[in-house]
C-alpha cells in the first residue's frame, strides 16, 4: 500500500456509525413517504400493471401510484411510463 | 381519572417488559397507583421479569371472557406498594383480545389507578395495535441499531394513524427511550448517538439507559432493574420516570467513562 493511500485512509475514515445513519435517514423518509396511502394501493399497482402487460411490455418500477390527500380531495395519480414506440 | 402510557417498539428483545417494569415499578415509588398490563398473548413474560411468575391464577384473557373479576386476575406487587400486574394469557388464541373487552377492562382500571402501563408485544400485528390503540402517551423503546430505529419509525406511523388519539384527530403524546446504549462504541463512532436517532425519528428524549449488566442480573432475580438503584441502568430509569411525570432532568451517563490512573495501570473495564 502506498504511503498516500495510508494517508488518505487515516483522513477520511468512514465510520459504521455514519453508514448506519445515512442508510437509515434513507429508508426512513422513503417509508415515511408512503405512509397513510390506503391499504389496497399495491394490490391495484399490481392488477393494474397485469392490464398494461396485455398491450404493451413495461417493468414493474415503470407503473407508480400515488395519492394525495389535498383539504377534503384525494387526488390519485397514476404515472406509467412507456417504452419507446418501434 | 387514569393515564394509558403504551410501551412499545416494533421489534423485539430492545427492552419493552425490562422497561414497562421498571417504569410502571418507579411511578409506584413515587406514589402513583399504578397498574402494569402485559399484551404478549401467547408468549406472557412480564410476570417473570416482575417475580411473580408463581403467583399468577387468572389472566387478562379471563377478565375479559368474564371468567374472572378484575381484582381476581390483579397481582399486587410485593415489593412496592401500590403496584399491580395483570398478566397475559398463554393461549395460542390470537383473537383472544378484542377491542370491547379490552376497552371495558382498561375503563374499569381508570376508575382505581393513576397509571396504566401497557406492556407490548412485538411486531406491528394485532397484538401491538391493541395495546397501542387506547394509549394517550407512547414510549418508543429503540436501540441504536439500524433495525430497531426504523422499526419504531413504523411504530411511530402506526400511533399517528391507527390510535385511538389519532381517530379523534388527537395525537398520541410521544417519548424516544434509547437502551442498551454503549458511550464507548459511541465514541469510537461505531453506534448510532442520541443526536443521530433523536434526529432520524425526531421525537422527544425521555431517557437513555445504558448498556449494563445489571438488567440481565434483574431479570435473573425477577426484580424491576430500577430497584437496583446502585447500577446506572437503575438510575437511568428512575431519571426518565421523573421526567415522564414532568421534571425537568439532566440527561446521565451518556458519556464515555473516563478510566483513572490506577484503573487504567491494572486495565481494569
Amino acid at each position: 500500500m502506498g504511503i498516500l493511500d495510508y494517508l488518505l485512509k487515516k483522513n477520511k475514515p468512514t465510520s459504521s456509525a455514519s453508514v448506519a445513519k445515512e442508510r437509515l435517514q434513507i429508508i426512513v423518509a422513503h417509508e415515511r413517504s408512503n405512509r397513510g396511502q390506503p391499504d389496497y394501493l399495491p394490490l391495484m399497482q399490481q392488477e393494474i400493471l397485469e392490464v398494461i402487460r396485455k398491450y404493451v411490455d413495461i417493468e414493474q418500477d415503470q407503473v407508480s401510484v400515488q395519492v394525495d390527500n389535498e383539504d377534503d380531495c384525494s387526488v390519485l395519480e397514476l404515472n406509467i411510463t412507456l417504452p419507446d414506440a418501434k | 381519572m387514569a393515564k394509558i402510557i403504551v410501551v412499545t417498539s416494533g421489534k423485539g428483545g430492545v427492552g419493552k417488559t425490562t422497561s414497562s417494569a421498571a417504569i410502571s415499578t418507579g411511578l409506584a415509588l413515587r406514589g402513583h397507583k399504578t397498574v402494569v398490563i402485559d399484551f404478549d398473548v401467547g408468549l406472557r413474560n412480564l410476570d417473570l421479569i416482575m417475580g411473580c411468575e408463581r403467583r399468577v391464577v387468572y389472566d387478562f384473557v379471563n377478565v375479559i371472557n368474564k371468567e374472572a373479576s378484575l381484582k381476581q386476575a390483579l397481582i399486587k406487587d410485593k415489593r412496592t406498594e401500590g403496584l399491580f400486574i395483570l398478566p397475559a394469557s398463554q393461549t395460542r388464541d390470537k383473537d383472544a383480545l378484542t377491542y370491547e373487552g379490552v376497552e371495558a377492562v382498561l375503563d374499569e382500571l381508570a376508575q382505581d389507578f393513576d397509571y396504566i402501563i401497557c406492556d407490548s408485544p412485538a411486531g406491528i400485528e394485532q397484538g401491538a395495535q391493541m395495546a397501542l390503540y387506547f394509549a394517550e402517551e407512547a414510549i418508543v423503546v429503540t436501540n441504536p441499531e439500524v433495525s430497531s430505529v426504523r422499526d419504531s419509525d413504523r411504530i411511530l406511523g402506526i400511533l399517528q394513524s391507527k390510535s385511538r388519539m389519532a381517530e379523534q384527530g388527537k395525537s398520541v403524546k410521544e417519548h424516544l427511550l434509547l437502551t442498551r446504549y454503549n458511550p464507548s462504541r459511541v465514541a469510537s463512532a461505531e453506534m448510532l448517538s442520541v443526536a443521530d436517532v433523536e434526529e432520524i425519528l425526531a421525537i422527544p428524549l425521555l431517557g437513555v439507559i445504558p448498556e449494563s449488566e445489571a438488567v440481565l442480573k434483574a431479570s435473573n432475580q425477577g426484580a424491576p432493574v430500577i430497584l437496583d438503584e446502585e447500577s446506572e441502568a437503575g438510575q437511568a430509569y428512575s431519571d426518565a420516570v421523573a421526567r415522564l411525570l414532568g421534571e425537568d432532568v439532566e440527561h446521565r451517563f451518556l458519556e464515555q467513562q473516563k478510566k483513572g490512573f490506577l484503573q487504567r495501570l491494572l486495565g481494569g473495564k
